[in-house]
């Protein structure tokens, strides 16, 4: 038997790291595309329809053209054209945008299971790994830290995004339609404009999680691909206050969260697997119900938006 | 406003002022849904395929012969329970999204209660059941707005956490220690003696009781938000907490007590599943239909009597999407693709009330 | 009129000939075959018929049935085990006149199939999987595979392959079908090396790409060398595995597309040829029976083609085993033999050949596999 063979129960934090890297990427753009929306002040509940859109767009487009990247730029202008209808029609009296957003939802599915049953059996080009494990000759520390770019991508996009929000010309006025609409009016901001713009960005982002899920991991199109990512990662925003860097870390803590049940039994606690299978929304509500005052509004909720008024 | 009476000449025309919001609530979703239609009938037309051939399937499928009926209504009771879960809610301003949930566990603790019941009176036993699911949806989702009311933890994420929670731990009971050991293939519980399956009814097609008590249900919910102290004091509080507070409304109890309305509906649901459908408790109570319900409940704009059309139309479609793959070639996700049009230019056909001159009351020369 | 009747009397000789040899041969009753019609057969699947697994196995079949003469198919895809099957059946009956339906998942058998069964005496329902017994409707039969005895060969590439004596196999639901499958790789593996252990990952759902993903990987990171999997769709498994350098057994149907480097043998439905002959028999007025069983023998199941990676050694030892095992009465669970928690399941002597019908209610794991049934 060879050492690496024998790594037994650190294979557990090991699967929770390596799980953590592979499975938080698309809640990671999902949630990252939610808030940039949310803190227009308006929701898109239909994320998980954009998120499945995309992954069949993306594999669809490496398939064709054989490169995977290209297929993650479709992906992404397929989220936000997505986004960009939300967008459009939001901006109607009366037009609920949670609403919208669950009919959307419905829609992206259809038309992603739709034109996608001829991509079920070819095999697409993956996306390429960055090996950051070198150091080490343990191969499952190599495997657990074979990173994919767009995760590296997304934890760059998230500095970026707080950056933005905290410092930036783009950022401030976000914020300020996200909060006011009239204040926005007020100082000459059209708020439509910019919800029309945020919400086909962050459609964009969902669509490049999407990419991700069929592109790299677990990296196939099939119609099973989403078990609810996106509408997941849509709440994830709600818990990690519309702040782009805990959104990163609420992505990484819910992908770990969901390789403890496996990983354990891979090391022989076996029984009662379901209950570790929920482990991820089980830390999750009970770090929402610690963190959560019913004294003070929710920090850093948006105004205007319909969800938490 | 106090010229009213003199600015209409006869009582008729009152009255006829007075039905032309009905008017429109009724024509505009109508139109609406041609609408969606017609858009529908173009992808369908780049696509090469006849919309005639569609809808005519559509109807076909859905609602031309008794067994169509049965094909469509057999599927409504689940909606409509489920959509109560989140338009109950929705009066008090709360998106509750994990209806899943309370239907998963409400399956789960019929069908236990039921193996406990064996032997009981037929009428007893399914009391029982109902009971406890009713009992273990109303807790389910009346802890939500419990979390909302004392912690001010967000509904709808915390209803979601909860409705992934309840199917791993229906998952966990079933394969666990509720498993019939006869269950070979399918991890089941016991199944429930024929005394305590609920029956169909008499009605010359299959569709069982859980319609009825359904309809019955979203009829109540009506009531109690239209026509009582209690349902107006949940719509104050909906529209502003600060205001029902000062007011000295209760707005905790209203606002558990709404969640738990909505969670013991949806447990109802699922003691219609296990009871009438599965005759016991697995993984097929896990069928989607809490975020159906979602759907079917915006699209009916939270009112409960809207919920019932609403739930039968979406049903009818998804009655016809087996003959719609047979016959056109189509992928059973088209009706996926149409439902989504369809349901967006309804929702979309939401910014033209008020805005259409035939439904002004001054188009008919009198005043507002 | 005309047509039909050369039809009939075509496909009689045809069945003649075909079904002489078959398993079904009993069941066929050429004195009625003057009564039969053109058949319309229906085909249910609980989701994507191209899905590389369970689904497009019955696909397949379904696609040698629809290649026969007087035969209309009618499938439909992605139906859940709810109300909506039962709906799906009878629409079948009654908007397309099917007189012969092949609802293929688990679940549809109890309660939906004997829930419609009864109310259409002239319809044929036929399940996989289910397990027919005296005082079910006599319209309903249940028919499946030794699959097992696939997966057995499988492991005997395994052992053969794997360098850390750890093979691996994710598992959706710890149902008997499944635990048969596992402790007959690994038995498999055995036949090779006894000190092979195999480690076991139940996901708990048929269809669950991301989590499938992670016990493939959790797999790997245990050591597991060679890993296969009873999963609705495998084509996650495969192509996760193999990137992390495992081998790779496939299931349901042919992965070898996917890994084709990695990829040893698999064990595959043969549906074609057990569809075609029951529909034959539904033509020829026959009936068929209530419960129909086969193996590798029989046609209802066939092995990959092994392989680049299979050694000399390992294919020898596969194509002996598969001989033996094409004789007939070949026990893969024969005493002594104990569980993994130390209970004895088959005494010295005493061993439970492919077709015991008791091995259809396993509820163990055997000595040597790593996982627990609950």
């Amino acid at each position: 038997m060879s050492t690496a063979a024998e790594i037994g129960v650190w294979g557990v934090p090991l699967a929770i790291l390596g799980g953590a890297i592979r499975v938080s990427t698309p809640f990671l753009f999902v949630s990252l595309g939610e808030t940039l929306t949310e803190r227009s002040g308006r929701i898109n509940l239909g994320l998980e329809g954009t998120l499945v859109f995309g992954a069949m767009t993306g594999y669809a487009i490496a398939y064709e053209t054989g490169s995977a990247w290209l297929g993650v730029l479709a992906a992404a202008l397929a989220g936000s054209v997505f986004g960009l209808f939300h967008g459009w029609i939001c901006r109607f009296k009366g037009v609920n945008d949670i609403a919208i957003g669950i009919a959307m939802m419905l829609l992206g599915m259809g038309l992603a299971f739709f034109f996608g049953k001829p991509y079920i059996q070819p095999v697409a080009p993956d996306l390429p790994a960055i090996s950051f494990g070198w150091w080490s000759d343990i191969p499952q520390v190599q495997a657990a830290l074979q990173v994919n770019a767009l995760f590296i991508l997304g934890a760059f996009l998230a500095v970026a995004m707080h950056w933005m929000f905290r410092s930036t010309r783009i950022g401030l006025t976000i914020r300020v339609v996200g909060d006011s609409t009239d204040a926005a009016r007020a100082i000459g901001l059209n708020p439509n404009t910019v919800r029309l713009l945020s919400t086909a960005a962050g459609g964009a982002l969902a669509g490049v999680g999407g990419a991700y899920l069929s592109l790299y991991y677990p990296g196939s199109w099939t119609e099973g691909i989403s078990s609810g990512q996106g509408l997941m990662a849509v709440a994830l925003v709600i818990f990690a206050r519309w702040n782009p860097i805990l959104s990163f870390w609420a992505a990484l803590l819910f992908g770990g969260a969901g390789a403890l049940g496996p990983a354990l039994q891979s090391v022989g606690v076996t029984s009662g697997y379901y209950l570790f299978f929920a482990a991820p929304y089980v830390l999750t509500l009970g770090l929402l119900i610690l963190t959560s005052s019913p004294d003070k509004a929710m920090d850093g909720a948006p105004g205007e938006l319909s969800i938490t008024k | 406003m106090s010229d009213t009476t003199t600015a209409s000449p006869s009582g008729a025309s009152v009255a006829f002022a007075q039905w032309l919001p009905r008017i429109e609530a009724v024509v505009i979703p109508l139109a609406a849904l041609l609408g969606g239609l017609l858009v529908f009938s173009v992808f369908l037309l780049v696509l090469g395929k006849s919309p005639v051939d569609f809808y005519g399937l559509i109807y076909k499928a859905g609602f031309s012969t008794p067994f169509s009926w049965q094909n469509t209504l057999s599927r409504v009771s689940p909606l409509l329970f489920a959509a109560l879960c989140v338009a109950l809610p929705a009066r008090l301003g709360l998106v509750v999204i994990g209806g899943e949930g309370a239907i998963v566990l409400g399956g789960l603790a019929a069908a236990v209660l039921g193996t406990m019941l064996i032997g009981a009176p037929s009428t007893l036993g399914l009391l029982v059941m109902a009971i406890g699911a009713a009992g273990i949806g109303a807790l389910w989702i009346g802890a939500v707005g419990w979390m909302r009311f004392k912690r001010g933890v967000n509904e709808t994420i915390a209803s979601l956490l909860m409705a992934y929670i309840a199917i791993a731990l229906m998952n966990h009971f079933v394969e666990g220690p509720f498993r019939d050991p006869a269950s070979l293939n399918k991890p089941s519980t016991a199944p429930l003696p024929d005394s305590l399956r609920v029956g169909d009814m008499p009605i010359g097609i299959e569709v069982h009781w859980g319609f009825a008590v359904g309809v019955l249900a979203c009829v109540l919910a009506w009531v109690l938000i239209d026509r009582t102290t209690i349902g107006f004091a949940a719509r104050i509080a909906g529209d502003n907490v600060r205001a029902a507070q000062v007011q000295g409304l209760p707005v905790g109890k209203l606002i558990i007590g709404f969640t738990a309305l909505g969670g013991a509906f949806a447990g109802l649901a699922g003691f219609f599943e296990a009871s009438a459908i599965h005759g016991a408790a697995n993984g097929s109570l896990v069928a989607g239909y809490g975020y159906t319900g979602i759907l079917v409940a915006f699209l009916a704009r939270h009112n409960p009597l809207a919920i019932i059309p609403v739930a039968i139309l979406l049903a009818g479609f998804e009655a016809s999407s087996g003959l719609i793959q047979r016959r056109m070639d189509l992928p059973d996700a088209t009706i996926l693709v149409m439902e989504g049009i369809v349901f967006v230019v309804l929702l979309f056909s939401e910014t033209l009330y008020g805005k259409i001159a035939v439904f002004d009351p001054k188009f008919w020369g009198g005043r507002a | 009129m005309k047509r039909t009747s050369t039809l009939t009397r075509r496909h009689f000789l045809n069945s003649s000939v075909a079904l002489g040899g078959a398993a079904l041969a009993s069941s066929l009753n050429p004195g009625q075959a003057l009564a039969a019609a053109d058949l319309t057969v229906g085909f249910i699947y609980v989701g994507p018929k191209d899905d590389f697994g369970y689904n497009q196995a019955h696909a397949e079949g379904a696609a040698a049935v629809k290649a026969m003469a007087g035969v209309t198919v009618v499938e439909e895809e992605n139906v859940p085990e709810t109300v909506d099957v039962q709906n799906t059946m009878e629409s079948m009956i009654n908007f397309d006149g099917a007189g012969l339906l092949f609802p293929t998942s688990f679940g549809y058998f109890n309660p939906h199939i004997l829930e419609v069964a009864p109310k259409h005496p002239d319809v044929r329902f036929e399940h996989a999987g289910g397990l027919w017994t005296e005082g079910m409707p006599t319209n309903v039969g249940s028919y499946f595979g030794y699959i097992g005895m696939g997966q057995y060969l499988n492991g005997i590439t395994a052992g053969h392959a794997t360098k850390t004596k750890k093979i691996g196999f994710v598992a959706a639901k710890p149902i008997p079908q499944v635990l048969l499958n596992i402790n007959s790789f690994l038995l498999g593996a055995r036949q090779v090396d006894p000190e092979i252990t195999c480690q076991v990952i139940f996901t708990g759902e048929w269809s669950l790409a991301v989590k499938e993903a992670e016990a493939t990987n959790a797999l790997a990171d245990q050591g597991c060398d060679v890993i296969t999997c009873h999963v609705d769709g495998p084509k996650v498994v495969i192509e996760t595995a193999a990137a992390r350098g495992a081998y790779v057994c496939g299931y349901h149907a042919n992965q070898s597309p996917l890994a084709p480097e990695k990829y040893l043998t698999g064990a595959e439905w043969n549906w074609a040829g057990v569809y075609t002959d029951m529909v034959q028999t539904m033509l020829d007025g026959g009936t068929i029976d209530n419960f129909v069983r086969g193996g590798l023998a029989e046609g209802f199941i066939k092995m990959s083609p092994l392989g680049p990676a299979v050694s000399d050694a390992s294919r020898k030892q596969f194509e002996a085993t598969k001989a033996e095992i094409l004789k007939g009465g070949y026990a893969v669970i024969k005493g002594p033999m104990k569980d993994n928690k130390g209970n004895v399941i088959a005494k010295a002597g005493e061993s439970f050949v492919e077709t015991d019908v008791a091995l259809e209610s396993m509820d163990y794991l055997v000595e040597g596999v790593i996982g627990s049934t609950s």
